[in-house]
């Protein structure tokens, strides 16, 4: 149903890390899981919507106007590397 | 004065027999004490709530919160070692609204990992113990919450359902779990497990406790697109007789496998006592309840996949691999941050979405999900009300699900299609079953709170449930 | 393919534009430009779990102005998509945007059609600082979150340009449209204005589209244009030489012209989209269409065609017109004030135009009333064009009525009268030599004796008449 080569290209594409007792493990769990989900195949959904807001409402608009932003420190207090004023990231371009 | 409800304490203070402080200390002090492993955090001792006003209606009841709820300053982890030791910057808006109605935050409670769980078992913080049977898991993913409230460590706490997570750990601790209309209650600080799914509501000690803390938490939240006021102010039940009331069984939905034979004896029983007061039992068929679990495996994952990408450890939370480059830094943070069902899922939302597979999957879920909102619609137009069990099991060993995970899915069959429909639905303790507590569910149309909660209050006083003996 | 054949490019553009709001598109931190870096920021803008966001409602009304402006058709109902992508100017790891049903879809500005205009957020700001302690043994960079959540409208094109001419004077065009809509500062430099194009070639007569190749960010006009040419050269050099173009995204260095590819291919993205859960769909109420309406003036290429149809003038002054919104505007007023013609309006609008570098005439010390009262001058011959000048650098300086000015400065024409036929004989009679080669039929040489009776005259002769006195006078 879902092959290592599969899962590998799903964990990349979600940026996860996984050794290969994982990728092994995930493959047979996915297969198991996707099986089930797989019962949807057979129904006849032709011409039904889909459904991706069970409220009925549209034009949730803000007015533009400002809102106080964090201060800097409360901004950056929580990240794992940081300079003075910025984020501190290995370079994308490295 | 533990063994008043939420509303008695609320009373009590009230009058001044006991003062709003006093309250505070004591839940402070059994929340500290707490060997259930329910809390990741406690207000430190010392701790005086915020000023309220003296007419605030919840009277300075003080409130178990779930992690998954930020909580300015106090740490808010979602049961993910991603977010060990985060302190957000803002709290979410019921938490706020709460606070200010004069119910002052206690404790942040444990929980399934981002709320992906049936048992409590995906907490980075170790597992929650069921209250009835240490052994026995609490439910999940709000099993801190309902573990605490059960065991009389807090007087009332917060949860958040996405396809059961209010409700079934609710049935399993023997309390009362109500997953609002969704919309009705501020999703805006609620760390996000799938969009379209996720509500926070309350579980409590009965059902006028229920009414008496979701009244203070519906409103529309201009921070919440999705939020909506709701059209009635909650009162408090005051049903005794079901009158006229029509409950919608579906019958079909009960023969599946796995659903345990105590379970449906307490079902059973409580149908009968609803009859004893005056309800009307009709058969029903929500023909395409059956799909509503595989559709449900498609939407929430998928959604979780996409809420899950801002745990990168740029800006808050566990970093690994930093100094390896930026691909290294995100597959290594995602994958020591997060545990193997979060995993799971993300995978499995990925693949759901990706080039080729959208529309088999994510696109025909959305399409069930119209044909289950389109059951249920036709259901209300018979009945006013429908009920099931709120599991198929009763609280099972720690451990014994954990190596099959679809085994684990099984059990949101009853919880589920109110999830993929938007539509409120309470568990209440309906009885015993080898000594463990069955939850009996009772859904209705969307912002038919109060007609549940009344029908809730007229079958919980028949049933006479006695809860655990809080020690 | 042979090398004879000839090929011509087949490019489309998507253009991002910053919108001129005030907040950011689903949060209300401001919009800046140069400020300290991460102070315009909050937990919607940072992605912080459980934070949401919420439609800026001036965004959808400036985005419904660029719809009309070009002529599409607004969606009665759009809805934003998530596109999911990891990179660090990226906070939730996907970027709110529109897919399939945009706001705007359809429309033609000059001559290329618009496929669609959608709304999104844009991307914060990383800056490259090299190894850093910080990190060790790799390379970093500073995330700067300011500009994330900017509210963006992307605006694509139909693959209607076929040079990279045609692309920069149609950005040009579209520059000057959003301008004037007010919609944006479409300023290159500070990144307000930005654009990818979408690049193939094929055989000309061909009417095939090939594999396209799509060119990232250049940030100006003219790196547009040189981006392009080297683009087009490239895949002419690879089909002439037997291969076939790759698509892939590509980055011009205009220092080098050099083109690099930016992403390999295994990392060829899948944007998983799917519709946003945290927002509700937008639906277009004539009300929101009337306020959107109200607000857009008469655009750039409409105006143009006005002048050159209606008002005569040739194209290429009735597009400096239009093309400055501050321009046409006081052209317009000179026009108010009775009998101007409009040809010469516009020729001295230019001219005061050219005075006042990049300002605004209205705002200037030149009355409109008076402009027009020196062409009226002008065109009754009271005084010639030199003297127009004089009275305009004054009126630019001080203001005034040139009626006043000519008066006062004795600048009023000299007329066929005496005083014009003497000067124009002691011009004569100061060179002999230049009157010898006019009269050996060389007419080119009359300059010096214009110059003398100029210097005479103050500038008030007219050119033509002198002339004509000059062979009057030597008897041609
Ligand atoms: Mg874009
Ligand atoms: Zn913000």
């Amino acid at each position: 149903m879902i092959d290592r080569e599969q899962v590998l290209h799903v964990a990349r594409l979600a940026r996860l890390q996984l050794t290969d007792d994982e990728v092994e493990r995930m493959a047979g769990e996915l297969s198991s899981i996707l099986g089930h989900i797989e019962t949807i195949s057979g129904l006849d959904l032709d011409g039904v919507e889909p459904t991706s807001h069970v409220v009925e409402v549209s034009n949730a608009l803000r007015p533009d106007v400002p809102r106080p932003s964090l201060d800097r420190e409360v901004a950056l207090s929580q990240a794992p590397a940081r300079t003075a004023d910025g984020f501190l990231v290995p370079s994308p371009q490295a | 004065m533990i063994e008043l409800s939420a509303k008695q304490l609320a009373d009590a203070i009230a009058r001044g027999d006991v003062s709003a402080a006093e309250a505070f200390e004591t839940y402070r002090a059994r929340a500290a004490a707490d060997e259930l492993n329910a809390y990741t955090w406690v207000a430190p001792e010392g701790t005086t709530a915020a000023p309220m006003s003296a007419d605030a209606p919840l009277r300075g009841v003080p409130l178990g919160v779930k992690d998954l709820f930020c909580t300015e300053g106090v740490p808010s982890q979602a049961g993910s070692r991603i977010l060990e030791g985060y302190l957000p910057p803002y709290t979410a808006s019921v938490v706020q609204r709460l606070a200010e109605a004069g119910a002052p935050l206690l404790a942040k409670t444990n929980q399934d990992e981002f709320a992906m769980g049936s048992s409590n078992e995906n907490s980075a913080y170790g597992p929650t113990r069921n209250p009835w049977d240490r052994e026995r898991i609490p439910g999940g993913s709000s099993g801190g919450s309902a573990a605490a409230v059960a065991a009389g460590s807090a007087p009332w706490a917060l949860g958040t359902d996405t396809g059961g997570s209010i409700r079934q750990p609710a049935a399993m601790c023997g309390i009362v779990g109500l997953k609002p209309t969704y919309g009705s209650v501020s999703r805006y600080g609620m760390i996000a497990f799938a969009s379209s799914l996720d509500q926070g509501g309350p579980l409590t000690r009965d059902v006028t406790d229920a009414a008496l803390l979701y009244g203070q938490m519906i409103g529309q939240d201009p921070c919440d697109s999705t939020s909506l006021a709701h059209p009635e102010t909650i009162a408090l039940p005051t049903a005794e007789r079901l009158d006229g009331i029509r409950i919608g069984v579906p019958r079909a939905d009960l023969a599946a496998d796995g659903i345990e034979p105590g379970v449906i004896a307490a079902f059973d029983a409580t149908l009968q006592r609803a009859q004893e007061l005056g309800a009307e039992l009709v058969d029903i068929e929500l023909p395409h309840a059956e799909h509503a679990l595989a559709a449900y495996y498609v939407i929430a994952p998928a959604e979780a996949s996409s809420n899950l990408s801002r745990f990168d450890g740029v800006r808050y939370g566990l970093r690994h691999g930093g100094d390896e480059g930026l691909m290294a830094m995100y597959t290594h943070t995602r994958h020591d941050g997060f545990g193997d069902e979060v995993k799971r899922r993300i995978l499995i939302g990925t693949y759901a979405l990706s080039s080729g597979y959208y529309d088999a999957y994510y696109g025909r879920a959305q399409q069930v999900r119209t044909k289950i909102a389109d059951d249920f619609r036709a259901a209300f137009g018979r009945v006013d009300l429908i009920a099931t069990p709120t599991a198929p099991t009763t609280a099972f060993k720690l451990g014994e699900k954990t190596a099959d995970p679809l085994s684990m899915y099984l059990g949101d069959l009853f919880t589920i299609p109110y999830s993929l429909a938007g539509l409120p639905a309470i568990s209440i303790p309906c009885g015993l079953s080898d000594g463990l507590p069955v939850g009996f569910q009772l859904g209705g149309p969307a912002f038919s709170e109060n007609r549940i909660l009344d029908a809730a209050h007229a079958l919980e006083q028949a049933i006479g449930f006695e809860p655990l003996e809080i020690s | 393919m042979s090398a004879d054949v000839e090929y011509e490019p087949v490019i489309g553009l998507e253009i991002h534009v910053q919108l001129k709001t005030r907040t950011k598109m689903f949060c209300g931190c401001e919009l800046s430009f140069g400020d300290p870096p991460n102070i315009h920021v909050c937990p919607v803008c940072l992605g912080l779990p459980g934070s949401l966001p919420v439609v800026n409602a001036r965004a959808i009304h400036l985005g419904l102005m660029i719809g009309m402006a070009v002529g599409s058709e607004l969606a009665p109902r759009s809805i934003f998509h998530r596109k999911n992508y990891f990179y660090p100017d990226l906070p939730k790891g996907y970027q709110i945007s529109q897919f399939d049903l945009p706001l705007c879809l359809g429309g033609k500005l000059g001559d290329v059609r618009i496929h669609r205009v959608h709304l999104e957020e844009d991307a914060a700001k990383l800056t490259h600082v090299g190894e850093s302690g910080r990190i060790h043994g790799s390379d970093s960079s500073i995330v700067d979150y300011n500009r994330g959540g900017t509210p963006l409208a992307e605006i694509v094109t139909e693959p209607d340009v076929r040079s990279a001419e045609q692309a920069r004077e149609w950005l040009n065009m579209l520059r000057v449209t959003l301008r004037q809509l007010g919609v944006s500062d479409v300023n290159m430099e500070e990144g307000s204005l930005r654009c990818d194009a979408n690049i193939s070639i094929r055989p000309v007569g061909d009417t095939e589209l090939h594999t396209k190749t799509e060119l990232k960010n250049m940030n100006s006009f003219r790196y547009i244009e040189r981006g392009i040419h080297a683009e087009v050269a490239r895949q002419i050099e690879i089909v002439r030489s037997g291969g076939k173009v790759q698509g892939e995204t590509l980055h011009f260095d205009p220092r080098t012209e050099r083109i690099t590819s930016l992403r390999s291919k295994e990392e060829a993205h899948d944007y998983r989209y799917f519709p946003e859960p945290d927002l509700v769909p937008i639906t277009i109420s004539a009300e929101m269409l009337d306020a959107a309406r109200a607000e857009v003036p008469e655009l750039p290429t409409a105006r143009a065609e006005r002048y050159a149809s209606t008002l005569g003038l040739s194209d290429d002054a009735a597009k400096l017109l239009a093309d400055r919104a501050e321009l046409a505007a006081y052209f317009e007023s000179v026009l108010e004030v009775d009998s101007v013609e409009p040809v010469a309006a516009a020729n001295w609008v230019t001219e005061l135009a050219a005075r006042l570098d990049e300002g605004d005439p209205a705002g200037s010390k030149v009355e409109p009333r008076a402009l027009a009262s020196l062409i009226g001058l002008l065109s009754s011959k009271a005084i010639n064009v030199g003297a127009a000048r004089q009275v305009l650098d004054r009126l630019v300086a001080e203001g005034g009525d040139p009626l006043a000015i000519v008066e006062a400065e004795g600048l009023g024409a000299i007329g066929g009268g005496d005083e014009l036929a003497d000067a124009v004989a002691a011009a004569i009679a100061a060179n002999p030599d230049v009157a010898e080669k006019i009269r050996d039929g060389n007419m080119k040489a009359i300059g010096p004796i214009i110059g003398h009776v100029m210097k005479a005259t103050k500038g008030r002769a007219d050119g033509g008449e002198v002339t004509r006195l000059v062979r009057q006078q030597l008897g041609l």
